[in-house]
């Protein structure tokens, strides 16, 4: 993989937000930005070419990625559907959530649909207690999660994507 | 109604723009500063009382106090927007519609402690948050706010804004400078603290979102004035996220002066609980605190009313009392299981344990594991008392506090609920198909409406 010179432009930006000889600082944004580009998950190659920008060894970028649960170390579907399972949102039914989209998309947590579309993860307390059950889905939350609107969110994913191919 | 300081203008149409948040006395509290000598700043911030809004509630002005000035060495400014204990989603709340609020904090603020490099952390999933607050920033320099000789004062000073990538631990404050550091998010060993040692090994101040936006208030009301709000040492207004089982979950600015009960069930706030359904517990300040059964919450062991201030909820110790804490208020009906709900905290605390030390790192997986079996009809009874030695053995051996916070909810909640455990124990099979109830725990209160 590649930066574009639009990205690779952002990525300058970024290493200026900090003080002469402290780009390491730039890890985290940039490895967004990488992950971003490489479809949503970080090969070894993605992470090795964020290493190379910011001067440093592979090792300490490795470390890094696998600390952050946000880093999908793996391919992901076009769309990730991320649940959050904490108390709060256990009280407000997000377990009912979770079995829902299983059935529904015929995988388990953590699996891919077998044509590429979705993959589901269960995810720890993302912040949005007060509107329960929920999930992430890319940089968006999807929030009073019912059986109803997940129908909704998982037909809008399947018309987006025919539209775009 | 009490007064509001935070979200007194979160009614407006548009606010989240430069130019409403301006017409609306949005900045004044920046040309006040700007006349003012720094120090002049912390001792208005001192005499405020203001106590930090994250959790710990360590007062601000005092914090700010202790930072070092050495000649010739660059001093930091460190927002904290890693808002991720269960329960609390307060931040977000103003980082979301308010976000000049925080901005117009964090130049008061910088220019207070000196900093010319300020940065915010937030967490990694609050991505389109960032979008707003690099907006927020873009009209502040523009507006000549932010940048170089603000207001020709000879101060420069700018914003900038770092993702996080999914850790909790980032939210204790030298985690999170490892982190902004482009490291794992090991917390540090304390001493030195960050106001010696902090972002680059430089002096740092670290200060939550809600904290630094209170800062605005604070400027343009006097601190005198901000502490005659609240009651004894809680003094100013504090954001209460709340969530679980009410009628209007969401964010609540309150003047600490209201009782618990009137929070919960007046309809200024949570409304009550769905479906006439009674209230069997509570935990008043995001999942770290512990929780509370229903009579120890509306009242403390004395017979006195509890109320929404740092010292009411804390009033007992942990013994009968709990914590002010985020202010991530989270509130189960009687149809909830406190079993399954102290399960799902510990694995939340075992997914987030950093790995550093072992009494968290393996204690927390023990605990889940162990919740598992009870939650699921394999439990023992001796479980329960290993359950407790576990958290005793976690809660003060570890670098940071997420040891403590991982242990204390699983204590508070065998402390008031051991039966409930018991049941669970004992009835493995009746446990599967329904929970535990009311009527078995405590006497069921007759709540009247203050």
């Amino acid at each position: 993989m590649k930066f574009s010179e639009e990205k690779l432009k952002k990525v300058q930006e970024i290493i200026e937000r900090y003080p002469e000889g402290k780009q390491k600082s730039a890890l985290l944004p940039l490895l967004h930005l990488a992950q971003e580009e490489n479809g949503g998950w970080l090969s070894v190659e993605a992470m090795d070419l964020v290493a190379g920008l910011l001067q440093l060894k592979p090792i300490e970028v490795y470390e890094v990625a696998t600390f952050y649960s946000m880093y999908n170390l793996k391919p992901v579907g076009k769309y990730l559907f991320e649940v959050c399972q904490t108390g709060p949102c256990m009280l407000k039914g997000s377990d009912e959530i979770i079995n829902y989209i299983k059935k529904k998309l015929d995988i388990g947590v953590g699996e891919t649909t077998s044509d590429g579309m979705f993959t589901l993860k269960t995810v720890e307390c993302l912040g949005a207690c007060g509107y329960a059950p929920m999930m992430q889905m890319g940089k968006y939350y999807k929030e009073h999660l019912t059986p109803e609107k997940v129908d909704q969110i998982i037909d809008e994913c399947r018309r987006t994507a025919a539209q775009n191919n | 109604m009490g007064r509001k300081l935070l979200l007194d203008k979160a009614h407006i149409e548009g606010i989240r723009n430069y130019d409403v948040y301006r017409r609306n006395g949005g900045y004044a509290a920046v040309e006040k500063a700007f006349k003012m000598a720094p120090a002049d700043i912390v001792e208005e911030v001192k005499k405020s009382g203001l106590r930090g809004r994250g959790g710990a509630g360590f007062p601000t002005g005092m914090k700010w106090s202790f930072l070092a000035k050495p000649e010739g060495v660059a001093r930091y400014l460190v927002c904290n927007a890693d808002e991720s204990e269960p329960g609390t989603f307060k931040d977000r709340y103003l980082m979301e519609f308010i976000p000049h609020l925080l901005i117009e904090g964090l130049i008061v603020s910088s220019f207070a402690l000196g900093s010319n490099r300020t940065y915010i952390y937030i967490r990694g999933e609050y991505a389109w948050i960032v979008d707003i607050l690099e907006q927020a920033i873009a009209e502040a320099n523009q507006a000549g706010f932010l940048g170089k000789n603000i207001l020709g004062t000879g101060f420069d000073c700018q914003i900038y804004v770092q993702r996080g990538a999914g850790a909790y631990i980032c939210g204790e404050e030298t985690a999170l400078l490892e982190s902004l550091e482009g490291k794992r998010g090991n917390p540090r060993i304390k001493p030195p603290f960050p106001a010696v040692k902090g972002l680059y090994d430089c002096p740092t101040v670290v200060n939550n979102v809600e904290t630094l936006a209170a800062i605005v208030p604070i400027l343009n009301i006097g601190g005198e004035e901000y502490a005659k709000i609240g009651v004894g040492r809680s003094t100013g207004t504090k954001l209460i996220s709340a969530c679980g089982n009410i009628n209007k979950p969401g964010i609540y600015e309150i003047d600490m002066t209201i009782s618990v009960e009137e929070f919960i069930y007046s309809d200024e706030y949570c409304g009550g609980i769905p479906n006439g359904k009674k209230l069997k517990a509570c935990i008043p300040g995001g999942s770290s605190v512990p929780i509370l059964p229903a009579n120890l919450l509306l009242k403390t062991v004395k017979g006195e009313k509890r109320m929404m201030t740092y010292e009411s909820l804390a009033d007992g110790g942990f013994a009968t009392g709990s914590m002010m804490g985020s202010g991530g208020f989270i509130v189960l009906d009687e149809d909830q299981c406190v079993v399954r709900h102290t399960m799902t905290l510990a694995r939340f605390y075992r997914h987030e344990s950093c790995g550093q030390c072992s009494p968290c790192r393996e204690g927390t997986g023990w605990m889940e594991k162990i919740l598992h079996n009870i939650e699921y009809g394999k439990g023992k009874m001796s479980d329960i008392d290993l359950l407790w030695d576990i958290q005793s053995k976690i809660e003060g051996n570890t670098i940071c506090p997420l040891g403590d916070a991982a242990a204390w909810p699983v204590a508070a909640a065998i402390r008031h609920f051991r039966d409930e455990f018991e049941w669970h124990v004992l009835n493995p099979e009746e446990a599967q198909k329904r929970n535990f109830g009311l009527a078995h725990y405590a006497d069921p209160l007759e709540v009247s409406v203050a």
